[in-house]
């Protein structure tokens, strides 16, 4: 790919970028969330069309108009997010615009049901053809994405971040499957901001910072703090300063719960936790194992179906959120967009909500005093550093750090007594996370319980005093940070101790 | 707005106003005119000189004092309907329902109209009025219980429960409640239930102040109050208002009761105002008028009168219109819908201009 | 008088015939939510088919072009639906409602300038009823299905072949991952926007189909309005039956008998006929309520977007 540009609107998503992959070799492109990597390989793949630039395959140049021009010419690609239809099988989801056809116009199964079964054979990726993607775990349905690519004859794989979502046992067993494909001739291009894993396995690697290239090294020649500056301009992570804490209450109480999901499958069981003021509890587990509807019960937002809530020993188990909120509980939700704020309202009305009706926003519970509003909103964006220019200005147009400072800004500004952050920093870029970070271990300093949940292991080793691993609904696990390391929790988190 | 060298800025701060709000009206101005063309083109190809048929419709709704009352009149009802359907979506709801909720509010308004005929009349009229809110009410709580408890969607229940209204009322008229003679009405309220006439010969009633104060409420409660912002929350994004603590299911529940009751309000000042009682038929679809002056009046309560007049002439100059050319009547109602359509298309403009400048 | 007056051969063939039209609209709805766009529409592309297929038969003495020509109005009026919502991303439900308005007002308006008269069309050439060769001449079942107006056939044979073409062909799966997920489809190489299309019009065809077996499969003229909301309660049929056509048939199957009652009943005058007259909006409403918590919807029907 030579001097590929491209823009959103006013972003420079890639900028005059080279990128030059060799036949049968494994290629890291690494970088930061938000560095450009995924717009430049989408490029690739046909998704999207780029300003300026040119692609060439085998030395030829192609105009890569769609994804089927991509899949044409032996470009795969497996997304972050996947491309897979829930409801369908494993074989109707690789089988899906290349289907094999028997009397003219019918579906030939069996022959699907065949070539499913020889490609995952063939590539050592194991899969049942006739399984619907959401009955599957993740890592298998990463299979099938897979699988998807090699079955229309991808000779170059690129693959966006596919160690995001997996346990680290699912990464050695990802990367054992590339390593089998690259003998098999296959050229793959591995998408991630995960240095050791990018160093453990790529031939070379590109680092792309701000979408600009940085440049391009051989693995065995670079080394991780050398890499680390190639796609920083600061260190990445930053250690935080626990001080330890005397007299700790127990603030939040969790007796033998249990909570069903919507099928009346149990999603929690008899799970019992404590969490602290004073402190940070950090949950680890694959995501999928009941987190969310844990969040989701003591949020007051989903039934449970027995089992006790204790909020300072208060019974908050039958509270409804509003009272919950009032009580003392902030919630920090895992998709800002979807359930943190209104996109359509404005900074000023996202600040409100959860207390709308409360004191000094309405003096009586019914009407609202945009007066004592706008004060308030004055002061949360100068004292939470919410880069806005007006307090009217709709939540949507803000960028993602300063999205979830209004969240943050919202939820802690109510000094409450347990803080729920699910996932905080996903997503956000460098100065975002360490300012999400921060804030977390300040509540901790003054007194607040904080019960973190994250798919970031390095996130919950750093910020936590005490870590809980959660499998199949279950607190399988409790150690401190000391006790601990990602092999451990690794297996933990997929139920491999007991 | 709080720098202190603002001279400049002053000047220019009424025509920013008026620039921005001209500029967001111009989506709907668009529509009209291409509602209007594409109307004439019909007209033409039919036989009918469309400068002569939108000339009478001109003439008939504002040509004279009359004809600019009975536009009001006509006016009045949409605006109500309008209300009823800009408050359900807010909070995120398609009420099509209106109509039925109409038809039951004026039913309800014209029964207690007849009756108590002992009461002094502003007791009366508030009586009826508020009878009329009821049964308008309770016609939109009916598909808002359906859809929280059950899940069902508004769109087929409004529907049908406009159905079941027109039916329901038909009977009423038509059996227990109806009076002697060939028509299917009722026997007329009391004197003291009707609503004034504010400009004699027109029919237009009191009832038009009723729909511009229920107008300035209905900005007051989405704006100014909690239950506003918790519908607006809720329509824009159930999630995170549940989140915030928001009951999601008493505001949908709310948010159609109030829906209902601003369509029964209209029903109730229908019959009291203009007809005296309740006859089968007296609702040539104001319901369905509300939709389209909702969505032209930008859904925000102002625009909607300023778009139900335009409905209401559209309406009240027909008559002259099928008098003077005798076109059919029901060109009104194709423009109605392509006012709708090209209001429903937003991008039509950009994709328009998009797509010359490809070329 | 006796129960037998009223539940008989007769009342079952002719809950066949009123099932045809909600079916056939039932078929549409499943086409367009299939690929992910709600068709609230359906009542109106019903009555522009009936309205079409008067006319057409009317100018030509030709019933069977009449036919024709109903479903490319109805297929017309799903282009119209599919470039709102599809392309203009504009909002389904306020893009099908305009068109049920703009049809009622078209309809109303041509019978006008046609006929001189808004309320009814003058007669026209209608479709013969035909005997099937041996199912007709069976005794209780050939009363009930053995001889019937043609389109009901056709009726039951596309069911049958969009079941095969949905769940069992190429088309069928795209056309399915398209309103399942949109950008899964993409990424596989299906073409998202021609498949949308396609399915809106098809939806579009099948109503029109189904309005003009109430003009002239039944009648042999157009009346104001005379889908009667049969196209809202098609929808009611779609989601309960769960999203396909076998599924959309067996309840249009309910809702035609519940049809059929109800004009027994009138005929039979033990009621005032408007109460008889909304049975089938509330036992619609009935359905509705008890049926859909139970069932998922195919899609989530937001607009995709590319870029």
């Amino acid at each position: 790919m030579m001097g590929i540009t491209k823009s959103f609107s006013d972003l420079v998503a890639n900028d005059n970028i080279d990128f030059v992959v060799e036949k049968g070799e494994i290629h890291g492109l690494l970088g930061e969330n938000g560095a450009g990597k995924t717009v430049l390989m989408s490029t690739l793949y046909g998704l999207h069309k780029p300003d300026k630039g040119r692609i060439l395959i085998d030395g030829e140049e192609v105009a890569m108009e769609s994804p089927a021009v991509a899949i044409k010419h032996g470009v795969g690609m497996v997304h972050q997010h996947f491309m897979l239809l829930p409801s369908f099988t494993v074989s109707e989801n690789i089988i899906l615009g290349n289907e094999p056809i028997k009397n003219r116009v019918l579906i030939d199964r069996d022959e699907a049901h065949e070539k499913v079964e020889n490609l995952s054979r063939k590539y050592s990726l194991e899969v049942d053809p006739d399984a619907t993607i959401d009955t599957i775990p993740v890592g298998v349905q990463q299979r099938v994405e897979i699988l998807k690519a090699l079955y229309r004859g991808a000779e170059i794989l690129i693959l966006d971040e596919p160690t995001a979502i997996l346990t680290p046992q699912e990464v050695d067993t990802l990367l054992k499957a590339l390593t089998e494909l690259k003998t098999q001739g296959k050229t793959i291009i591995l998408i991630s901001h995960k240095l050791k894993e990018v160093l453990k396995i790529c031939d070379r690697i590109t680092v792309l910072k701000k979408g600009k290239r940085v440049g391009t090294v051989n693995a065995e020649e670079t080394s991780l703090p050398q890499l680390a500056r190639m796609m920083v301009d600061r260190q990445l992570t930053k250690t935080f300063e626990k001080k330890p804490f005397e007299d700790k209450e127990n603030i939040l109480g969790i007796k033998t719960l249990q909570v069903d999901e919507e099928r009346g499958l149990p999603a929690i069981r008899e799970l019992s936790l404590i969490v602290h003021s004073h402190e940070i509890l950090g949950i680890a587990g694959v995501e999928g194992n009941g987190q969310s509807e844990l969040v989701e019960a003591l949020m007051g937002l989903r039934k449970i179906k027995s089992g006790e809530i204790l909020l300072k020993s208060k019974k908050i188990t039958n509270l409804s959120t509003k009272k919950r909120i009032r009580e003392g509980i902030s919630h920090v939700p895992e998709d800002r967009i979807k359930r943190g704020l209104i996109v359509d309202f404005s900074v000023m009305e996202n600040l409100i909500l959860g207390s709308q009706g409360d004191k000094p926003f309405s003096r009586n519970g019914l009407t609202i005093d945009y007066q004592a509003t706008a004060k308030f909103s004055d002061e949360m964006i100068k004292s939470y550093s919410i880069s806005t220019t007006d307090r009217n200005s709709l939540a949507r147009n803000l960028s993602g750090g300063t999205q979830q400072r209004v969240v943050i800004a919202r939820e802690f500004s109510r000094d409450p007594k347990l803080i729920i952050a699910y996932q905080p920093s996903r997503g956000l870029d460098i100065g975002a996370t360490e300012f999400v970070r921060s804030k977390l271990v300040e509540a901790r300093d003054r007194g607040c319980a904080v019960l973190l949940i994250s798919a970031d292991l390095d996130e919950i080793r750093s910020l936590s005093d005490r870590i809980a691993v959660m499998y199949e609904g279950r607190i399988v696990a409790e150690r401190t940070p000391a006790e601990t390391n990602e092999e451990d929790l690794g297996l933990l988190m997929t139920g491999g101790k007991t | 707005m709080t720098d202190s060298n603002s001279g400049d800025k002053e000047k220019s701060w009424p025509l920013r106003t008026l620039k921005s709000a001209l500029l967001r009206i111009i989506p709907q101005i668009l529509a009209i005119t291409a509602a209007f063309l594409v109307g004439a083109i019909i007209l033409i190809v039919t036989g009918y000189s469309p400068i002569d048929v939108y000339a009478a419709m001109l003439q008939g709704a504002f040509g004279d004092e009359y004809g600019i009352g009975q536009t009001l009149t006509q006016a009045t009802p949409i605006i109500f309907t309008a209300l009823a359907f800009l408050f359900a979506f807010k909070c995120g709801l398609f009420n099509i329902g209106a109509e039925g909720q109409f038809l039951m509010g004026g039913f309800a308004a014209a029964i207690v109209g007849i009756s108590f005929s002992e009461l002094p009349a502003p007791i009366h009229i508030l009586l009826a009025i508020l009878a009329g809110a009821l049964a308008g009410g309770l016609w939109g709580l009916l598909p808002g219980y359906l859809k929280v408890k059950f899940g069902a969607h508004e769109v087929i229940t409004t529907m049908m429960f406009t159905y079941i209204a027109t039916y329901l009322t038909s009977y009423m008229v038509n059996y227990p409640f109806k009076a002697p003679g060939w028509v299917a009405q009722t026997v007329p309220i009391a004197d003291s239930a009707q609503l004034p006439r504010i400009l004699p010969p027109t029919q237009l009633s009191a009832s038009i102040l009723v729909a511009v104060a229920l107008a300035g409420a209905t900005y007051y409660i989405l704006q100014k109050t909690t239950l506003g912002y918790e519908v607006r929350a809720s329509g824009l994004n159930q999630s995170a208002a549940e989140n915030g603590g928001i009951n999601v299911k008493k505001t949908i529940i709310l948010a159609f009761i109030l829906s209902g009751v601003l369509a029964g309000v209209g029903g109730a000042g229908e019959i009291l105002g203009v007809h005296y009682r309740f006859i089968q038929g007296f609702s040539p679809g104001y319901g369905f008028d509300g939709l389209a002056v909702a969505l032209v009046g930008g859904l925000n309560p102002l625009g909607t009168i300023l778009a139900a007049i335009l409905f209401g002439a559209l309406r009240s100059g027909s008559m002259l219109m099928t008098r003077v050319t005798h076109v059919p009547s029901d060109i009104v109602v194709i423009i109605q819908a392509l006012v709708i359509i090209f209001v429903a298309a937003p991008r039509l403009i950009r994709y328009l201009v998009g797509r010359r400048s490809k070329t | 008088m006796n129960i037998l007056d009223i539940i008989n051969v007769g009342l079952f063939a002719a809950a066949i015939r009123m099932a045809t039209p909600v079916a056939l609209a039932a078929l549409g709805g499943v086409f367009s939510e299939r690929v992910g766009v709600v068709n609230v529409g359906l009542e109106g592309m019903m009555l522009m088919g009936a309205f079409s297929g008067v006319y057409v038969s009317y100018i030509t003495s030709n019933p069977w072009l009449g036919v024709f020509g109903a479903i490319i109005v109805g297929g017309l009026l799903g282009l119209i639906h599919a470039f709102l919502s599809v392309t203009l991303r504009g909002n389904q439900i306020v893009s099908g409602t305009g068109l049920n308005i703009l049809a009622l007002g078209f309809t109303a308006y041509g019978s006008e300038v046609i006929w001189g008269s808004r309320g009814a069309s003058a007669n026209v050439t209608s479709i013969d009823i035909i005997k099937l060769p041996i199912l007709g001449d069976i005794p209780i079942i050939g009363d009930i299905i053995g001889s019937a107006s043609p389109l009901v056939y056709l009726m039951i044979i596309i069911i049958i072949l969009t079941q095969i073409l949905l769940f069992k062909t190429p088309i069928g799966l795209r056309l399915r991952a398209v309103g399942e997920h949109p950008a899964a489809a993409d990424t596989a190489g299906v073409n998202v926007l021609r498949m949308k299309y396609m399915g809106i019009i098809v939806s579009g065809m099948l109503a029109g189909l189904g309005g003009v077996f109430l003009s002239l499969g039944n009648l042999g003229l157009f009346s104001y309005g005379m889908t009667g909301g049969r196209g809202f309660i098609a929808l009611a049929a779609m989601i309960f039956g769960g999203w396909t056509p076998l599924g959309a048939f067996g309840a249009s199957l309910l809702f035609g008998f519940t049809d059929a009652l109800q004009m027994r009943l009138q005929s039979l005058g033990i009621l005032p006929p408007q109460i008889i007259l909304m049975l089938p909006y509330i036992i619609t409403v009935i359905v509705l309520a008890g049926v859909v918590r139970k069932t998922k919807p195919p899609s989530d029907y937001k607009p995709y977007e590319k870029d």
